[in-house]
């Protein structure tokens, strides 16, 4: 999509100021099969976990995924089958659990494409978008080959004469975002790391939000400095505390390490199956996020917001 | 205990870095060095990570294991953005980079992203994440790694991260115009590269490691510098540091 193309298209985007609140199950029918999705967060990070079960569930197909640095949310949405292209300048869950076994499968196996860019290319590319322009300028990327495997492309500077590395413009179609807190119109604000949420959501041309609580536009207006995502970019607002875990969300609570550790063991033990296993227990076997919340339980909710709160004193 | 490879690594690295300059780490080894040298001898030494953090200070115990979560942030001047914290880099701001990689080169290139043609990868890796973007901007890059055989080989597969390129000028050649790769730095010695060709070459041992066996570990030809000095053995102190600030062992091994 051109930059002037992706212009028209907000043009024609519904700016009403009307309430956006809706169940995640709703929100999660704006992806439509063949959508780019843009995640927001940053591997374990806000990974808006909330609409992204509900876009599983809803079997959408033929996606591509974009993410700063993936988690293992690509993995789940490849053995779903709900996607074969990933754009990432990262894809794993950390040092101590090794290389993504699903990645490496579906990569290696020609079942899957990753597009991988540099970390600050790919911010660029959604920055560039969220300024209306076709590119941004960078020296990131000359010399490697990520250059020639992309669609970035070179230029002599107009100005100076030196060599440039252009990255293009991305827009995706939806961007999926979860944040500390939004009022029903869709302003919303962030705690802590802003990672590239707020660039994605003007990049996209569709919006889904969760947040961990919905408050009033007047407690917006009393911290507006503190609001990153305006209410025009927004077309749904989903509540959803605990929406990003086993995630971590800033101050709140952190990730749940020993959840995402059983994981990735279970994973590099019993590869696609156990992923599928995996799906099965906490996606589709789960008709409510409550009844997902009520599978780790509450005491284990608790001890990971202690945790936060220690973290951010 | 004596020191294992992972602490020489942090040790050997940690040294490098001077008082009130600002390091851009990544977790791991690079945040253990970062650490010791601001408990030790850099204590105005700034860290910043890529996931948005700028001047953390690392809780012992709770060491983060990615850029981006609560613990890499604790205690942190500023949160900015993953994009910004890079446009800092790419301004000039960061003295200090650290890398590591599956795969390097005699020139300093690296290969995190494909082993094998990249159409058909034999082994697919995680990718770059920051590390093409830290080679290029940061003003004196650090590679820390593991010294094997199969890690230092003549040709990488893929270049994620350029070093030097082809060697001499190469570097300045593709646009690259900032940025030294000045040290490597592994468990069994400390490598820099001559100042004509940009070729890898032997600087100092680590204590007790002879140079027939840094060049068997090495996968290509390693000249020597005019004379190859042998690095101090890492003090009671910094081990004492390192120990507590990782005691479940998560990047010491």
């Amino acid at each position: 999509m051109t930059f002037v193309e992706a212009r028209r298209r907000m043009e024609g985007k519904d700016r009403a100021l009307r309430d956006k609140r809706m169940p995640a199950g709703d929100a999660a029918r704006l992806v439509h099969d063949g959508h780019h999705v843009a995640i927001g967060g940053c591997l374990y990070s806000r990974t808006p976990l909330v609409t992204l079960r509900e876009i599983l569930r809803l079997r959408r197909v033929d996606l591509t995924l974009s993410r700063n640095l993936m988690c293992y949310e690509g993995e789940l949405f490849l053995v779903a089958g709900a996607t074969r292209s990933l754009v990432t300048s990262w894809i794993g869950i950390g040092l101590p659990w090794g290389l993504s076994r699903i990645t490496r499968e579906f990569v290696e196996g020609g079942q899957a494409r990753l597009e991988e860019w540099s970390h600050l290319a790919l911010g660029l590319r959604y920055r560039a978008a969220a300024m209306g322009v076709p590119f941004l300028p960078t020296l990131s990327m000359l010399g490697s080959d990520l250059l020639g495997r992309t669609s970035a492309r070179t230029m002599t500077c107009p100005f100076t004469g030196e060599t440039l590395c252009l990255v293009p413009a991305l827009f995706p179609d939806v961007a999926v975002i979860h944040v500390h807190r939004a009022d029903c119109f869709g302003n919303a604000q962030i705690d802590g790391y802003p990672h590239m949420d707020p660039d994605l959501a003007a990049a996209a041309a569709t919006v889904i939000l969760s947040a961990e609580e919905i408050v009033s536009t007047d407690e917006i207006r009393r911290t507006a400095d503190r609001t990153v995502i305006p209410f025009f970019t927004v077309d749904a607002v989903v509540e959803a505390p605990f929406g990003a875990y086993p995630h971590e969300c800033y101050g709140r609570y952190e990730a749940d390490l020993d959840h995402i550790g059983a994981y990735a063991r279970g994973v590099a033990a019993g590869g696609a199956a156990a992923v599928q296993a995996y799906l099965d227990e906490y996606v589709y076997g789960l008709d409510t996020f409550d009844a997902y919340l009520e599978r780790f339980g509450a005491g284990r909710l608790r001890r990971q917001q202690q945790a936060a709160q220690e973290l951010t004193r | 205990m004596p020191a294992t490879a992972s602490e020489l690594l942090a040790v050997t690295a940690s040294r490098l870095l001077g008082d009130h300059k600002i390091v851009f780490a990544g977790v791991g080894t690079p945040l253990l060095a970062s650490a010791l040298a601001k408990s030790t001898h850099a204590p105005h030494l700034t860290i910043v990570v890529e996931g948005g953090v700028v001047g953390l200070e690392v809780l012992p115990g709770r060491l983060p294991i990615s850029t981006n979560e609560m613990r890499a942030g604790r205690r942190a001047v500023m949160l900015p953005s993953i994009t910004q914290t890079f446009l800092y880099a790419q301004r000039g701001f960061f003295d200090y980079g650290f890398l590591g990689g599956a795969q390097i080169d005699p020139h300093g290139n690296i290969n995190t992203s494909v082993i094998g043609p990249p159409d058909h990868p034999r082994v697919r890796l995680p990718g770059s994440g920051g590390a093409c973007d830290i080679i290029t901007h940061c003003r004196e890059i650090f590679i820390v790694t593991m010294h094997e055989r199969r890690r230092f080989v003549e040709q990488v597969d893929f270049i994620t991260s350029p070093g030097y390129l082809g060697g001499h000028d190469a570097r300045r050649r593709a646009g690259l115009l900032f940025g030294e790769i000045t040290t490597v730095i592994t468990n069994l010695a400390l490598m820099r590269f001559d100042s004509e060709t940009r070729r890898m070459r032997l600087d100092a041992v680590q204590a007790g490691v002879t140079v027939d066996h840094v060049r068997e570990q090495t996968g290509f030809d390693l000249p020597m510098a005019p004379q190859v000095g042998e690095l101090a053995v890492p003090s009671e102190e910094e081990l004492r540091f390192l120990r507590l600030l990782d005691p479940d062992r998560l990047f010491l091994g």
